[in-house]
């Protein structure tokens, strides 16, 4: 039996060679609305912030838990709104 | 219900990867950013139905604080302040993976999972303090320069030696607080330490970097609470941050290595005297030159944010080419505090992105243009790193203003730049000084024009 852990390494390590791939031709007019929106998928540590923050357990973890939530959602939304007005206004000619 | 969320999270990541894949041109960025939403939408709300969850009041509060103080500073937010925003927000990112990987920790907790709690309060928590530094060098709260200080590599080893210690104890006697105490104030310290050394303009490849950790500090809190859709997220941004950090190391021609440890800017630099002298001009000489002009280049800087003279160099532009002129505008990777930063600027400007060309598209059209105008950028318009041997940016790429036919710079003053080199771009023959605030050099350019 393969443990969890090597499944999710296996993962890890195809994910990272995928990221590189999809980045790396990604023009130069483009790279800070990439930045801040890849900065907005960080915030998915949002994801794992939930589950710890309704444990009913009032106790510290819970209250960081529920910390990070509020963190996490400023990074998720501020990063995703503020890519949206970035490239709102990026145009073409003419259009 | 449990693989109902494991197949959303599987729906999230291919959404999340398709985003990221449209970012990448132009012309389908502004879907690809809504696709990447609404992924991070499903993966939260499957995270919901988690059945470790019996209440839900707190978390809906945290959601709504977050969601509130997140959506009024994206839209209250200058967009000459967007480098201090994204390293804010990275830095609230880094602070949820820290908090999210100490609450993760639990009584019998494997010795593997230990290693990815320490893993994301050690990345999580450099995040934090790094990108709270860069905040506050990028927004001038504290001095953007280096800072440097005698055994300051001394300090730092000590604080990693401290932080492998204190990690490698923490898994072994995880029911000892000391050491999760220690490596938490260490890692905070450590953010600090690895930023104050770096000068402002240095400060794309940080926020690149940063970027990258904060994704690593997230799949390193995936790891910790078992979640794979925290660990495919975390390393798609980690890996887009690692890219982005090396195109902008290798746009200043420097390592990583440099960057991260030399404080550049802040060392004495041996000056070479430069030949030649300053040729002031005045707005009225300058208009003559340009309204004659039919190829114009404008080449931004850092100083161009700082004046905010986007618009102004907009209407210039719109100027020139009524008057029948050809205008590009040339943008150095490097130019201004996070990688392009003048793009965006000029986007707000409305200038259309086709009219901004890479440095590699600019240069081998140099010669056959009239005037360059360089506006408040200095290093990277500098022909020393083409020229002198001995200069401290020998080898970094370059804008090639000085081969055009004129060249205009607008500066405020004969202070030097960021590195505190010379440029001897100012005192060549084909070069003219506009002396002034970018901003109202430009107005002044563009009422000659309008009379």
């Amino acid at each position: 039996m393969i443990s969890a852990t090597v499944f999710l390494t296996f993962i890890l390590m195809l994910t990272i060679f995928l990221g590189f791939e999809l980045i790396n031709k990604v023009p130069a007019t483009l790279h800070t609305p990439l930045m801040s929106g890849a900065n907005a998928i960080s915030g998915i540590t949002l994801v794992g912030a939930l589950s710890l923050a309704g444990t009913g357990r009032h106790d510290l973890a819970n209250w960081m838990s529920v910390a990070a939530v509020a963190l996490a959602t400023i990074n998720v939304v501020g990063g995703y709104l503020v890519t949206d007005r970035m490239l709102a206004m990026f145009r073409k000619k003419g259009s | 219900m449990d693989s109902l969320i494991q197949y959303s999270y599987i729906v999230a990541a291919a959404l999340f990867i398709f985003g990221l894949k449209q970012l990448g041109s132009p012309a389908t960025a502004r879907r690809g950013n809504g696709l990447s939403a609404i992924a991070m939408l499903l993966a939260v709300v499957a995270g919901l139905l988690d059945q470790g969850i019996v209440e839900y009041q707190w978390i809906l509060l945290g959601v709504v604080v977050g969601t509130v103080i997140g959506a009024a500073a994206a839209r209250l937010v200058q967009m000459t302040a967007m480098p201090e925003m994204v390293a804010l927000f990275n830095g609230f990112g880094g602070l949820a993976s820290l908090l999210v990987g100490w609450a993760a920790l639990a009584p019998g907790s494997a010795t593997f999972t230990l290693v990815t709690i320490i893993l994301s309060i050690l990345i999580g928590g450099v995040t934090f303090t790094g990108s709270m530094i860069a905040y506050g060098k990028l927004s001038e709260r504290i001095g953007s320069g280096a800072v440097l200080f005698s055994g300051q590599q001394v300090v730092n080893s000590l604080i990693v030696l401290g932080i492998l210690a204190g990690s490698v104890m923490f898994c072994l006697q995880p029911a000892n607080h000391f050491w999760l105490y220690l490596v938490v104030a260490l890692s905070l310290v450590f953010g600090v330490m690895a930023v104050i050394p770096i000068g402002g303009a240095d400060m794309p490849v940080v926020i690149s970097l940063l970027n990258s950790y904060s994704g690593l500090a997230a799949c390193a809190a995936g790891f910790a609470v078992n979640n794979n859709i925290l660990i495919v997220a975390g390393a798609l941004v980690g890996a887009s941050g690692i890219i982005l950090t090396q195109i902008m190391c290798k746009a200043m021609n420097r390592s990583l290595a440099n960057v991260l440890f030399s404080g550049f800017g802040s060392g004495k630099v041996e000056q070479t005297a430069v030949e030649g002298e300053i040729k002031p001009i005045s707005a009225e000489d300058a208009y003559y030159i340009l309204e004659a002009a039919s190829n114009v280049a404008i080449i931004p800087g850092y100083g161009m944010a700082v004046a905010q003279a986007q618009h102004v160099v907009k209407e210039l532009a719109e100027m020139l080419e009524r008057n029948g002129c050809e205008v590009n505008f040339g943008i150095h990777p490097v130019a201004g505090r996070m990688p392009g930063h003048m793009n965006v600027l000029l986007a707000e400007a409305d200038v259309p992105y086709e009219q901004l060309l890479e440095m590699d598209d600019i240069n081998p059209r140099m010669e056959n243009v009239d005037v360059a105008i360089v506006i408040g950028a200095n290093d990277v318009v500098n022909p020393a790193a083409r020229e002198n041997e001995g200069s401290p940016i020998y080898g970094m790429p370059v804008i090639n203003v000085d081969k055009a036919r004129t060249v205009f710079v607008l500066k405020r003053s004969m202070a030097s730049g960021f590195a505190g080199i010379e440029n001897p771009l100012f005192y060549k023959d084909n070069t003219r000084m506009l002396f002034g605030d970018a901003k109202e050099s430009i107005g002044n350019l563009v009422r000659e024009f309008s009379v």
